[in-house]
């Protein structure tokens, strides 16, 4: 695993798989969006306002998934003290932060004409609005330390805690009465959805992915990029004194 | 070399039964706490387990009985029963319905009982459930009483 370690080799790496996926991501985006807009049907009860689904659900994935992916660098970082595990979850937590934000709204907007609330106090709803929360109580951890390394580490730690979230996010409308409702595509019947929705939101949830990829891996080069010149900057200056 | 092994090891022991606790603690919390405490609704039959008191003010959430929905003479007020497929607990809200308010569709209310056993509601918010379908078809599932579990047809 160490091989991966060396951010020369990381930054090579990087800028070989780059350009692929900002093509794969450009490509599912306008499929994904064509379908959503275009091509698929209005719901038999919600109408038009079905549509929100394509951004929201693919945004809150996306904000699980992603604070999944901050877990599992965490502890590799915790462990194996791993440089570049810290710094991808670095890299990711901004990203994050954001898909909660956005499936947060879009859910807010979607409510207030469909349940006619912006925002109840439901299991699912306070939960996701907790991971908002742990993502910035992660990011301010990394700001509030001058040294990198126990910053991180910190940081790590909330990340750790915090994975005990996401069951209670995934499982929270099972467990409890909510108003959001239940899950729709990933359950146990299969999905209660016909295909021409479908197909728009899991291609969707792909291109949210693919974007993450993307973002991320453009972060960490920007992370080991703005670290090397202060390496530089060091010993040009220990030079001049 | 030897050293730097066993001190990941130690690490790895240490992180991993820090999670599993923690992770053990807090589920037991939830357990301790219930279903009720966390949902944000009460379901009819939970109303009447729990023998609510009239003036106690709850939610109270489940499905828009079929031809139960009546709408009153002033206009404004509405009537309709709610329904869990196992109790039943009669609504009555002066306001305005949300867009999605249907029979057989799920709806989250908000008030209190009167002396006759009917819920006063100030608030009433739709449900939707989880199934999607284009204009014209049903979803892939019924609504939820359509289809009466043994245990539950049994029910007067």
């Amino acid at each position: 695993m160490h091989k991966f370690a060396n951010p020369a080799k990381f930054n090579r790496l990087a800028d070989i798989i780059l350009p692929w996926i900002i093509g794969l991501t450009v490509l599912a985006f306008a499929s994904g969006l064509y379908y959503a807009l275009w091509d698929s049907p209005a719901d038999y009860q919600q109408g038009e306002s079905v549509r929100m689904m394509y951004v929201h659900v693919p945004a809150a994935w996306s904000s699980m998934f992603i604070y999944l992916f901050i877990a599992v660098a965490s502890f590799v970082a915790l462990i194996w003290r791993h440089p570049l595990a810290l710094l991808a979850g670095k890299a990711a937590a901004p990203i994050g932060a954001t898909f909660t934000a956005l499936a947060l709204i879009t859910g807010s907007l979607w409510g207030k004409p469909m349940w006619g609330t912006y925002w109840q106090w439901d299991g699912r709803m306070t939960s996701v609005l907790v991971m908002f929360f742990l993502y910035l109580g992660y990011i301010a951890l990394w700001e509030a330390m001058e040294d990198d390394e126990k910053a991180g580490r910190a940081a790590s730690i909330l990340a750790l805690v915090g994975v005990v979230n996401l069951p209670i996010i995934k499982f929270s409308v099972e467990w409890w009465n909510t108003l959001h409702q239940s899950a729709s595509v990933m359950r146990m019947d299969g999905p209660a959805m016909p295909t021409e929705m479908l197909k728009p939101l899991l291609i969707l949830g792909i291109a949210y992915q693919l974007y993450f990829a993307v973002v991320v891996l453009w972060r960490m080069k920007l992370e080991i990029n703005q670290r090397k010149i202060d390496v530089m900057r060091r010993i040009a200056m220990s030079d001049e004194g | 070399m030897a050293g730097l092994k066993t001190r990941k090891k130690q690490r790895l022991m240490v992180v991993s039964t820090a999670l599993v606790v923690f992770v053990g603690a807090v589920a037991l919390v939830l357990f301790a706490l219930g279903g009720d405490s966390l949902s944000l609704f009460l379901q009819p039959s939970a109303v009447v387990e729990k023998n609510i008191q009239q003036g106690q003010r709850f939610r109270l959430g489940g499905l828009v009985k079929d031809g139960s929905f009546e709408k009153q003479a002033d206009g404004l007020t509405y009537k309709f029963v709610v329904t869990d497929c196992v109790a039943d607990l009669p609504v009555s809200y002066r306001g305005i319905l949300p867009d999605l308010f249907r029979e057989g569709q799920g709806v989250v209310t908000e008030g209190r009982l009167d002396d006759s056993g009917v819920f006063v509601a100030d608030t009433v918010l739709a449900k939707h459930d989880e199934n999607y379908a284009a204009p014209g078809t049903m979803p892939k599932d019924a609504a939820a009483c359509a289809h009466p579990t043994a245990e539950e047809a049994q029910t007067p």
